[in-house]
């Protein structure tokens, strides 16, 4: 003969499973919780009449209510997480977006190509202990020319067509607008003592048509390092990392002789053509080199002109122009789209 | 300056490839522009010779020319005045690639009619064949030219475009070049031929040459040569001076110009007859002195230009051109030439004054060696008795009051290795400095005396021998190393690194950076700035501007960002936010103008709506206020804005900008008529920033505020204002109340039931205490406060 408590048991499971299949979310739950499960439920009072039992049906009756209790909650979480992932579902199938629509937009602002370049090229001699050292634009005769070793009439003057301003000192025009940055070197050694160690940008000018590689207004960047023994090597190195961290790893690099009079020996860096890589093209006039900038020797007379002792110090100078390092990189063909500045040209960095 | 590699090989043997020399003499300083390989492109060219010219029966200016070219007749019609009958000429046929004449480019030629006339090729001039620039008239061949021998084989060569560096006037010559190609190759150099038999009474009893500005002239030699003959020089000359880009004249003259390709030292032959009393005279230009050179031209001389005259007048400008009345012609007979050594300065100014460059002039304005006139004039003497007959004059006057010891440089072991990096052995050393022609001696234990042979004038001091070790080593030898030794101390430039930091933040915030000209005229100043402006600060002028447009050095950056709006107005829809970091230049009495970092933006156009285009409501003050508020907050700065008045700015939307009470720009609306001037028909606004000014208020470390355990209060209140009450006097009042921790505007409002005149401004207020958690009495009575005091201030009343 089956006891009533087992009948009973079987009962609520009967109809517990049946309500719990119909509740349709967390409060229906909630309340089902508490009509079968909680301390006011018929199985709760089943189990707290277990004491009054006698031994056998006690043992009967404990068990199969509390293989129930457990079998109850173990529904009920099962069918938690089941609403749970259709809710989930739901959610998924009606708010599927568009992922490919383009995001709500932002103003770009970007930074004029030639500040671009000019910064990773600053940035290159700073890690190598460069500091960062402007100067003037509008410049005396002295610093632009003399100082460096172009004295008025010297046939080097030829190298650089300049723009001299409207004032007159004895018959003599004495102020212009820098034709390079070298009169920083100058200006730097007059103002520290070795050791030295600056890269100086800024713009410069020269009195020249503009055409596609020529431009009357460019910017360049100075190097100068000076100390007690500093020499060709040094410059080869700092000049050969310099371009390795700028153009590339694989970039091989050519120093050759050049002249210029502040410097001494004299020396130009070339970089094989990107764009050919040295077979020979248009960009590099078919010799599958590109030259990047002038350096050499600090001259011993430009050191003894700003009171150094030339015996005891050497340095390296080196001078290169921005622009055709931005045309080299980004692959541009005319220099004078730079100040142009249209908006769909310097949108394109 | 170019060299023929035919000519060439005459004083070095070359023994590698054209690219390969090329490649050795551009590292080694002599940069090679180009290789150019003449006869390459004369496919379809060949001798030809002129058997008849006959007048074009429509055309007056030309003529029918029928040249044989090896048997074959062709007729062709011919503009140039120089054809004659009897020359050889390059016949180019129908098919050959030319350069044109007026383009300058290359082009292929067709058969043409050419009024009337068919035309059946074409005789070329020197410019069509790309041998140089002439046009003037056909390029006539020497006599014995062989009709039909295609022109590359008769007269085709590899010439070297070389790039000679100012420091280098030995290089300007064939010679000298050959002494590169010897040093870089290990050849041996062939000197040319001097010597010659004078044959001619001594030239000191016929001529006399006095120098009277010895500063100026430094050695004057004289050749005199009589029974010369004028007449063509012989092919192979001509050939070498047309592959060099000098066209051949006669055969006195054609010499004067092979010496100076040859060996580098300009000459000069007069026509001795025409040198009044046969003396020459070297002197300063007379006041008012005027002399009609070679080309024609009259020249008004200065006196500090030097001159060769006779006892009577000029008959030269010294090492730049010869004068018109004394020059070689057919009936000449006696040559005196002139090989001379002048001041390089002169010279220069010389040239400078007269806007006159000749192939002289840019070799004596470089310093050449006094040394090399004598060179110069025996190999002339040499040539003209070969090939212009005559007799030479016994001697040679010879004034030199330059006269310089050989240079002698003492080089010692420690410099070169501290220069170029490298410890080189002597007999490296001594071998290396020897095959550029130097000597060289080993004087233990560390140095060397290096004796400069005379043509080097450029190697001075030690380092200019360390140059000439590196240079013929390689660049590329010498090691390669880090730099070493101690880091200078920091040399800091605030204003350059604000500059940089404004930059980066604008950029941030979405404004593009250009770069405009520094250079710009009054006009374009004049449209932004006031009129007292330009004339208590008048901008720097260029003496020798390149246009009109680029004369003026700017003193505000607003007109050229104005101006590069407009321009991409043309082509642009949209909002457009630009700005310019720069200097702007304000001059200063008897120094540099002073350079002022500053920094400007303008912003137009339509707010963009959701997919970037233009919503259709434009931007306003305070989107050019926002670009402002984003750069002060990230400098760490809390800017005030006060109304203010501009010349370029509308009334009223204008607002200086001021820290800690101090101006440090401007913000507002650009003045519609000012946008007309620079054609731009829409709202701009402008804000400019003095970085100077700033530079005192920026990198003071912003101090932490600690947060407060207690909660805040929010609340929203609403009050009624006169339109006139800014919103920074009310914000001022409400944030001196030490319980309020922030107040935030969120609404104006204008209308019913606001009365007109006035305006509601709604504010939510947090309240907070460090000390305790506030209470709703507290909150009240600050809120009370509060309203009393705007109240009394500025008669703001609680709009309910």
């Amino acid at each position: 003969m089956t006891l009533p408590q087992l009948q009973e048991l079987k009962e609520i499971e009967d109809k517990a499973r049946r309500d719990l299949a119909a509740a349709p979310n967390e409060p229906a739950f909630e309340s089902w919780r508490i009509t079968y499960l909680g301390r006011r439920s018929r199985l709760n009072a089943i189990l707290r009449g277990l004491a009054s039992l006698p031994l056998e049906e006690r043992r009967q009756v404990g068990a199969a209510a509390n293989r129930l209790k457990s079998e109850l909650e173990e529904l009920l979480s099962q069918r938690q997480v089941q609403l749970h992932e259709a809710a989930v579902t739901a959610v998924v199938e009606k708010g599927r977006l568009d992922v490919t629509l383009p995001g709500r937009p932002l103003a770009i602002g970007r930074l004029h190509p030639v500040t671009q370049v000019l910064r990773d090229i600053l940035a290159a001699f700073v890690s190598m202990g460069f500091q960062v050292f402007e100067g003037p634009e509008v410049e005396w005769d002295y610093y632009n020319f003399e100082a460096v070793r172009i004295p008025k009439d010297h046939p080097a003057r030829d190298m650089w067509d300049t723009l001299w301003i409207d004032y007159e000192r004895n018959g003599e025009y004495p102020m212009l607008l820098r034709t390079h940055t070298s009169p920083m070197q100058i200006r730097v050694m007059e103002q520290m003592q070795p050791p030295v160690r600056i890269v100086s940008p800024g713009k410069c000018y020269r009195h020249e048509a503009t055409d596609p590689t020529h431009e009357w207004m460019h910017t360049q960047v100075e190097g100068l390092a000076v100390d007690e023994d500093i020499s060709m090597a040094d410059l080869k190195g700092t000049l050969y990392e310099f371009a390795r961290r700028l153009f590339g790893r694989e970039r091989r690099v050519r120093f050759r002789c050049d002249y210029f009079p502040f410097v001494e020996p004299g020396a130009d860096m070339s970089i094989d053509c990107p764009m050919c890589k040295g077979e020979g093209c248009r960009s590099c006039g078919d010799s599958g080199w590109i030259e990047i900038l002038g350096a050499g020797m600090v001259h011993p007379e430009v050191l003894a002109n700003v009171g150094y002792d030339a015996e005891r110090y050497t340095g390296f100078a080196f001078g290169l122009g921005v622009e055709r390092v931005a045309m080299l990189r980004h692959g541009i063909e005319d220099i004078r789209l730079f100040y142009a500045n249209d908006l769909r040209f310097l949108q394109q960095f | 300056m170019r060299v023929p590699t035919k000519w060439l090989r005459e004083y070095v043997d070359i023994s590698i490839s054209a690219p390969e020399l090329a490649r050795r003499l551009t590292m080694a300083g002599t940069e090679v522009d180009a290789i150019i390989t003449t006869g390459r492109d004369w496919e379809k060219i060949s001798v030809g010779q002129v058997v008849d010219v006959s007048p074009h029966p429509n055309a007056d200016r030309l003529r029918l020319t029928t040249v044989d070219v090896g048997g074959e007749q062709m007729t062709v019609v011919c503009g140039a005045p120089n054809v004659a009958t009897g020359q050889k000429v390059a016949f180019a046929r129908v098919g050959a690639e030319l350069i044109d004449g007026h383009t300058g480019r290359p082009a292929i030629l067709k058969a043409a009619k050419i009024r009337g006339v068919e035309s059946a090729g074409m005789v070329c001039s020197e410019k069509e064949l790309g041998l140089s620039d002439y046009h003037e008239g056909i390029l006539v061949l020497p006599d014995d030219a062989p009709a039909g021998m295609p022109l590359s084989q008769y007269m085709g060569d590899t010439i070297l475009d070389l790039d000679i560096t100012p420091n280098r006037p030995d290089c300007l010559s064939v010679l000298g070049i050959a002494r590169e190609v010897a040093a870089l190759t290990g050849g041996t150099v062939r000197e040319p031929p001097v010597d010659y038999k004078e044959t001619g009474r001594p030239i000191k009893e016929r001529a006399k040459v006095e120098i009277a500005d010895r500063d100026l002239c430094s050695r004057y030699c004289a050749a005199l040569i009589e029974g010369v003959q004028i007449g063509p020089s012989p092919p192979w000359m001509q050939e070498r001076l047309l592959a060099a880009g000098v066209r051949p004249i006669s055969n006195v003259v054609d010499i004067t110009n092979y010496v100076m390709l040859e060996v580098g030292q300009p000459l000069h032959a007069f026509d001795f007859s025409l040198i009044s009393d046969h003396k020459i005279i070297v002197r300063r230009a007379r006041p008012g002195e005027v002399l009609v050179t070679l080309d024609g031209t009259e020249r008004p001389l200065n006196n500090d230009t030097l001159v060769i005259a006779d006892t009577k007048e000029a008959v030269a400008v010294a090492g730049l051109m010869g004068g018109a009345a004394s020059e070689v012609t057919d009936s000449t007979t006696t040559i005196l030439l002139e090989s001379a050594n002048f001041n390089p300065t002169s010279i220069r100014r010389a040239s400078t004054a007269l806007k006159l460059r000749t192939d002289a002039s840019a070799r004596f304005e470089k310093g050449l060696s006094p040394e090399l006139a004598m060179v110069g004039v025996r190999r002339a003497v040499r040539l003209m008795l070969e090939l212009a007959g005559g007799r030479a004059a016994e001697g040679i006057i010879d004034v030199y009051p330059g006269k310089q010891r050989q240079t002698r440089i003492t080089v010692t072991q420690d410099r070169l290795r501290r220069v170029l990096g490298l410890q080189l052995p002597s007999s490296q050393v001594r071998q290396r400095l020897m095959s550029l022609g130097f000597g060289c001696r080993w004087v233990p234990p560390d140095r060397y005396v290096v004796r400069v042979p005379y043509w080097r004038t450029d190697v001075r001091i030690p380092d200019d021998v360390a140059e000439e070790l590196a240079r013929i080593i390689g660049y590329d030898e010498l090691p390669t190393t880090a730099l070493s030794g101690g880091i200078p101390p920091a040399q800091p430039q605030p204003s350059r690194e604000l500059r940089e930091k404004a930059k980066d933040i604008l950029a941030s915030a979405g404004m593009q950076e250009v770069i405009t000209y520094t250079l710009t005229n009054l006009e374009s100043l004049a449209k932004a700035l006031p009129p007292e402006e330009l004339n208590k600060r008048p901008p720097l002028r260029v003496a020798n501007p390149m246009s009109q447009q680029q004369e003026y050095l700017r003193t505000t950056l607003r007109s050229s960002l104005l101006e590069t709006l407009a321009s991409n107005l043309r082509h642009r829809q949209g909002r457009i936010a630009l700005f310019e970091g720069a200097r702007v230049y304000l001059p200063r009495p008897e120094d540099l103008p002073e350079e002022v970092e500053s920094l400007a933006g303008v912003v137009t156009g339509d707010q963009p709506d959701r997919w970037g285009q233009p919503k259709g409501e434009p931007v306003d003050l305070y989107d050019a206020k926002a670009y402002l508020d984003f750069l002060f907050d990230h400098l760490g700065l809390t800017a005030t804005y006060h109304d203010s008045e501009d010349f370029a700015l509308v009334p009223g939307r204008t607002a200086e900008v001021r820290l800690d009470g101090q101006s440090v720009g401007l913000v507002g609306q650009v003045h519609p008529g000012v946008a007309a001037a620079f054609d731009i028909e829409q709202d701009v606004y402008l804000f400019e920033v003095n970085l100077e000014a700033l530079v005192p208020h920026v990198g003071r470390p912003r101090v932490h505020q600690p947060l407060s355990r207690f909660p805040t209060v929010e609340e929203d209140i609403a009050i009624i204002v006169d339109e006139g009450v800014t919103a920074a006097e009310v914000q001022a009042i409400i944030e001196s109340f030490p319980l309020v921790q922030r107040a935030v505007l969120f609404d104006i409002y204008r209308g019913s039931p606001v009365p007109a005149g006035k305006k509601s401004l709604a504010y939510s207020i947090a309240y907070q205490s460090p000390k305790h958690t506030l209470s709703d009495t507290e909150v009240n009575r600050e809120r009370r406060r509060i309203l009393e005091r705007l109240k009394g201030q500025i008669g703001a009343v609680l709009r309910s």
